[in-house]
């Protein structure tokens, strides 16, 4: 364990940024904190940083307490959100800065400098300063920058949120590989769940100062541990139902009622045993677990088109029952109207449910 | 009917000449005194005024060797010496509230105090005051501390005086950059004194360039404590202008012409030789991200 949080909690007079966090990072593991904008994540990338003092809580790198080290003695890399790289100086100086506290020779360091920059392409941009770098560069200047040294870990705020979709997309694969060669544990705060899902070992799922769920990318989009989860990742947003649990058929094949008087009977988590009827539930289903039927079923609620949008090889439709919005997600190929009726089917096993408390009701 | 309208990024040449009139207008003052500077004392006072007439450089001449009206020989005035009063003053006293301001600004931008706004507000308040206030009060600080008259006397007071702008001013620079490179700064090792030398000072020349000019005209212009606070020796330029005039012959308006012009000088040097700063720190907020 290399970085390891305690019990981290930040306040801002009355407003508690970061509540209590427990979080731990192997070494060569990519965590990603995940989360909307406000939710304590860059706070808690700046205490792990030194950047801010920890209200209360420790952190520990290496093992090794540094709450009270400063930033410098901490020997940590951080690449920061709108890169910060220095104005005055040039590409081959900013990568150079972080070395000239390591007691190198001037030849050690222009062969590091040289090293990174074939790593990441810079050589034709060696002598420009960062006011004539594209943002891409720029991006690629910091990474430069926070790799160049060995330090104890690596720390990105919002590496790829300045750049336009294209390189946004080539930079994560570049960035992904520059971190497999590092292994060094590294945190990523992101607010986009693509680069999350995309770039890290395991996410941390952060709400208003709290960890909602910590898990590899796969579980966090396929368990998710509780409401906030299940609706924040995935993109068409999760379907969040509200119903009641009426009867249990069996095992697993549980029974429901929705808002405007239709019933659901669909096969879930066997955990579902412990739930009381009548009892309130949220039910989840990702748009693209959902299914098209010809004609009403019992595992399934009857409900009217209102917008298609063709996503290219999928098509997301926007559907409405009179009292539920239902997004679904479906090949291109299968022919949908605007207006029509239409019948979704909830496959077995695809769908969660969520108790009163928003925890989900699953075995382990 | 299509509506007409005014094509962005182009204005007329009525509205240049327009502007041109009231240009010439403002610049027409600074063009009679610099005239008037090489104008022997009939042609100054000719009526029409003469706009052609045969330069003479006495004007210049007589600001630095006189003859005594009493005995007739030509002798140096003082002002060589009130010329360096003011640029020596002036100087020194811009300089160390730029220096004090700066170190100030970045203090209340990067480590507020608790109540900070008011501070702040307090700071600027003594620029509000109009100085004729506080003058009274100040004679006597001065008299009775033995300033009066002495160069630190008059340096103490505008560094004093200057330091509040220099706060204001150079705070709204520290405020526009962006903390994160400090930070960065930080994280690769850099301490608090580096991140402040290396990596705030350079972002914000311009900003300083441009408190230096205007700290650096408010006290060049400056009449009235010079007036009161400086002796024969540390009497600055304004001062001794206003004392040339009157006297046994009257306003002498080539001489007085001569003096202003030569004041211009020195900030039209400090001016042009800082002009691209200047207008970089001037709008600084405005362009920069």
């Amino acid at each position: 364990m290399t970085i390891e949080l305690k019990k981290l909690t930040k306040r801002f007079g009355s407003l508690t940024a970061v509540e209590a966090i427990d979080l731990d990072v192997g070494d060569g593991e990519v965590l990603c904190l995940l989360g909307p904008s406000g939710c304590g994540k860059t706070t808690t990338l700046r205490m792990v940083a030194g950047l801010e003092y920890a209200s209360e809580g420790d952190v520990f790198l290496q093992g090794k307490r540094v709450n009270d080290l400063a930033p410098r003695d901490r020997n940590v890399a951080m690449s920061f959100q709108f890169y910060a790289l220095y104005p005055s100086l040039s590409v081959a100086e900013n990568l150079a800065f972080p070395l000239h506290g390591e007691g190198l020779s001037k030849s050690e360091i222009n062969a590091r400098v040289q090293r990174i920059s074939d790593t990441l392409q810079l050589g034709g941009i060696l002598n420009r300063t960062p006011g004539q770098l594209a943002e891409g560069e720029k991006q690629r200047v910091a990474v430069g920058r926070s790799i160049i040294r060995d330090p104890n870990c690596f720390l990105f705020d919002e590496p790829l949120s300045r750049l336009d979709v294209q390189l946004r997309e080539e930079m994560r694969g570049e960035i992904k590989e520059v971190l497999q060669d590092l292994s060094k544990p590294t945190v990523i705060v992101t607010h986009d769940q693509l680069e999350a899902l995309t770039m890290a070992d395991r996410i941390a799922v952060m709400r208003d100062g709290r960890i909602e769920q910590v898990d590899t990318p796969h579980n966090v989009f396929q368990r998710p541990s509780n409401l906030f989860v299940a609706g924040f990742i995935g993109t068409p947003q999760m379907n969040l139902i509200p119903a009641t649990f009426t009867a249990l058929h069996g095992d697993d094949t549980a029974e429901f009622a929705v808002e405007g008087g239709q019933t659901l009977t669909v096969v879930v988590d066997p955990a579902i045993k412990t739930l009381a009827p009548g009892a309130k539930v949220t039910l989840g289903i990702r748009p693209r677990n959902l299914e098209i039927s010809t004609e009403p079923v019992a595992d399934g609620l009857s409900t009217r088109i209102d917008i298609v949008e063709p996503m290219g090889a999928e098509t997301l439709a926007h559907m409405n029952d009179g009292h539920h919005d239902l997004r679904l997600v479906t090949d291109w190929r299968v022919p949908l109207t605007e207006g029509e009726q239409a019948h979704t089917r909830f496959p077995p096993g695809t769908t969660h449910i969520f108790t009163e408390d928003e925890q989900v009701l699953r075995t382990p | 009917m299509a509506r007409k309208y005014r094509e962005i990024g182009k204005a007329g040449w009525g509205y240049t000449a327009i502007t041109t009139v009231v240009g010439l207008i403002y610049f027409f003052p600074v063009l009679w005194i610099i005239l008037t500077a090489f104008k022997t004392r009939t042609d100054a006072l000719a009526v029409p005024p003469k706009l052609f007439f045969t330069p003479t450089f006495d004007n210049f001449v007589s600001v630095f060797y006189r003859s005594s009206i009493t005995t007739g020989t030509s002798q140096a005035t003082d002002m060589a010496l009130y010329f360096f009063n003011s640029i020596f003053i002036a100087g020194v006293s811009v300089t160390a509230a730029l220096i004090v301001g700066t170190l100030a600004a970045y203090a209340f931008s990067r480590y507020p105090l608790r109540g900070n706004d008011t501070y702040l507000f307090i700071i600027l308040t003594t620029r509000m005051l109009p100085p004729i206030v506080v003058i009274i009060p100040i004679f006597l600080m001065f008299r009775l501390s033995g300033l009066a008259g002495s160069y630190w006397g008059i340096i103490l007071l505008y560094t004093a005086f200057n330091i509040p702008f220099s706060v204001w001013l150079v705070k709204s620079f520290f405020d526009e950059l962006n903390p994160e490179i400090e930070d960065a700064a930080r994280m690769d090792g850099a301490s608090e004194r580096r991140v402040f030398f290396r990596f705030c000072i350079p972002q914000i020349l311009a900003g300083l360039s441009a408190t230096f000019v205007f700290g650096l005209i408010l006290t060049w212009n400056e009449f009235l404590f010079a007036l009161l606070l400086t002796g024969v020796e540390t009497r600055t330029v304004p001062v001794a202008m206003a004392r040339t005039m009157g006297g046994e012959v009257g306003v002498d308006y080539g001489l007085l012409a001569a003096i202003v012009t030569l004041f211009l000088i020195p900030i039209f040097f400090v001016t042009f030789l800082l002009q691209n700063q200047l207008l970089r720190g001037v709008t600084f907020g405005t362009v920069k991200k």
